[in-house]
């Protein structure tokens, strides 16, 4: 078991998530940083998918119970066990009652911490995730909660592909395709979507990531009918400024989605801070059969 | 059927209308079990189904293309689920004074009208029940309220919902129920699942003494 000592800005519990559960409404959830989450994970021996903590822009600080292996990854930070610097990105071998404080990180947002046997709080539909839009899964951290932590993991995992990993993220280039609404659109609109550096905006949460700049006209006047949105999915609202949609994304919507970044490129927006630049660059084309 | 490209994982299936919605969600549902469509979501909305999770688009594109549309989904073929309503809400004599009748015309309206579960969104256990005629359709409010209790029977466009837990909301209130619309223990969590049929059974204003689903039925 761990105990949360300081929830910092805001602490949740991430895993996969719970895809699956579209249809009724319930949104996909889980950490925004899944390479982050995983290598934190495969650092301190645990399957993949285990749940482990999300921590968003102003660190926290926990102390253990148990004797644990920790392993800190993601948005690079100062991790200090009983108050000395311990090295970020790899097995930490802690003793119970270690206090381990996680700085607020240098460049990044979210920092994640995997525990070996990973953290078995109940899952709710299949996932440990916190789920920010629907409250599904544990509320957001707060001083005093404590975790169980699992009793099955691996030999804690020193890898070499720790190195040569982003540690920048101001300017950021985002792969998109095109679609499903981008004939709601003028061919104006399309050229500045990939023609111009967005800029994150302080709004952004775990639901979407919000960006402000010259906005994107419609070609089409009107309400979409609502319809099923993907993780990715890049939606342009009434005000023309486009939102990218992250895991806590509502499963439907009724604003056009314009284009779709690729999964592999959401991490880069899940470490970028307000203000960044957000460029977008197409990969994919109109669909089959239009 | 148009079909179109959402990114390198999921197609969106654009239909004619919520009826081929309707018919094409119970096809691709039968589909998938018998193994031949690989999709992660199936997931309707007003017009479109949305397949996500598929292993490669263009041919997800190309399978679905060649089939041929399903049969109509027949007239009253979902579970029907009664929901008790009492209608005390806060926007009812507007829907009234909107739909050229009194309370009373709006209750008789509503308790005659079988609706149906046309798709979920919004939140989780949240349906989007249709069955109203376009022209009892009722504009969203100018300024959503900050906040809906749970169990809030309400009006926006043309459909009915009913708020599965307390949120803001822009829907015109009608009336509550005090019935559980979601449950992570339950199989399936939701109560309004797509292709359900719904009918608001008026009850009494007894505040003090809800009475249970099961009297209703």
């Amino acid at each position: 078991m761990i105990e949360i000592t300081q929830p910092g800005l805001l602490t949740t519990v991430q895993d996969l998530g719970r895809p699956g559960w579209a249809h009724l409404g319930v949104p996909r959830s889980g950490a925004l940083d899944v390479p982050a989450l995983e290598l934190a994970n495969q650092l301190a021996g645990n399957v993949t998918g285990a749940a482990g903590l999300e921590v968003t822009m102003r660190g926290c600080a926990f102390r253990t119970h148990v004797s644990t292996v920790v392993a800190v990854t993601g948005a690079p930070t100062e991790v200090l066990v009983d108050g000395g610097t311990a090295p970020f990105c790899a097995p930490l071998v802690l003793a119970p009652g270690s206090t381990v404080e996680i700085k607020p990180p240098r460049t990044g947002v979210r920092t994640y911490v995997a525990f070996a046997g990973g953290v078995v709080v109940p899952e709710v539909l299949g996932s440990r995730a916190t789920d920010t839009l629907s409250g599904l899964g544990p509320s957001p951290l707060k001083a005093g909660d404590r975790l169980p932590l699992g009793m099955t993991w691996h030999d804690p995992t020193i890898l070499d592909t720790v190195r040569g990993r982003r540690t920048r993220w101001d300017e950021i280039t985002l792969a998109i395709s095109l679609g499903p609404r981008d004939d709601w659109f003028t061919d104006e609109a399309i050229g500045t979507l990939l023609g111009t550096a967005y800029s994150l905006s302080m709004k952004s949460n775990r639901v979407g990531a919000r960006l402000t700049g010259p906005s994107l006209t419609r070609a089409v006047a009107g309400e979409l009918p609502s319809e099923g949105i993907v993780l990715g999915a890049v939606q342009v609202p009434a005000d023309g400024q486009p939102l990218v949609f992250l895991a806590d994304h509502p499963t439907t919507g009724g604003y056009p989605v314009i284009a779709v970044v690729d999964a592999a490129d959401l991490p880069l927006l899940a470490q970028a801070r307000p203000g960044a630049a957000v460029r977008f660059r197409q990969t994919g084309g109109h669909g089959p059969q239009r | 059927m148009r079909i179109l490209r959402v990114g390198v994982h999921a197609v969106l299936l654009e239909l004619a209308d919520g009826d081929e919605v309707d018919a094409w969600r119970a096809e691709l549902l039968r589909r998938r079990a018998v193994g031949e469509l690989r999709a992660i979501e199936i997931v309707p909305g007003a017009r479109t189904i949305l397949l996500d999770g598929v292993t490669d688009v263009a041919t997800t594109a190309t399978l679905v293309g060649g089939w041929g549309p399903p049969p109509a989904a027949g007239p009253a073929t979902g579970d029907l689920i009664r929901i008790p309503v009492e209608y005390d809400g806060e926007d009812l004599a507007d829907v009234a004074a909107a739909w050229g009748t009194d309370e009373a015309g709006v209750i008789e309206r509503l308790s005659a009208t079988e609706l149906r579960v046309a798709f979920c969104g919004f939140s989780p256990g949240w349906g989007y029940l249709t069955g109203l005629p376009p022209e009892l359709a009722m504009p969203r409010l100018d300024t959503p309220r900050q906040r809906v209790p749970a169990g809030s029977v309400a009006l926006g466009g043309e459909y009915v919902g009913i708020y599965p837990t307390a949120s803001p909301g822009g829907w015109r209130l009608i009336g509550r129920t005090d019935v559980t619309l979601f449950d992570v223990t339950a199989d399936p969590p939701a109560l309004l699942t797509p292709g359900k049929r719904v009918r608001l059974v008026a009850v009494a204003a007894t505040r003090d003494e809800p009475v249970p689903l099961e009297a209703a039925r």
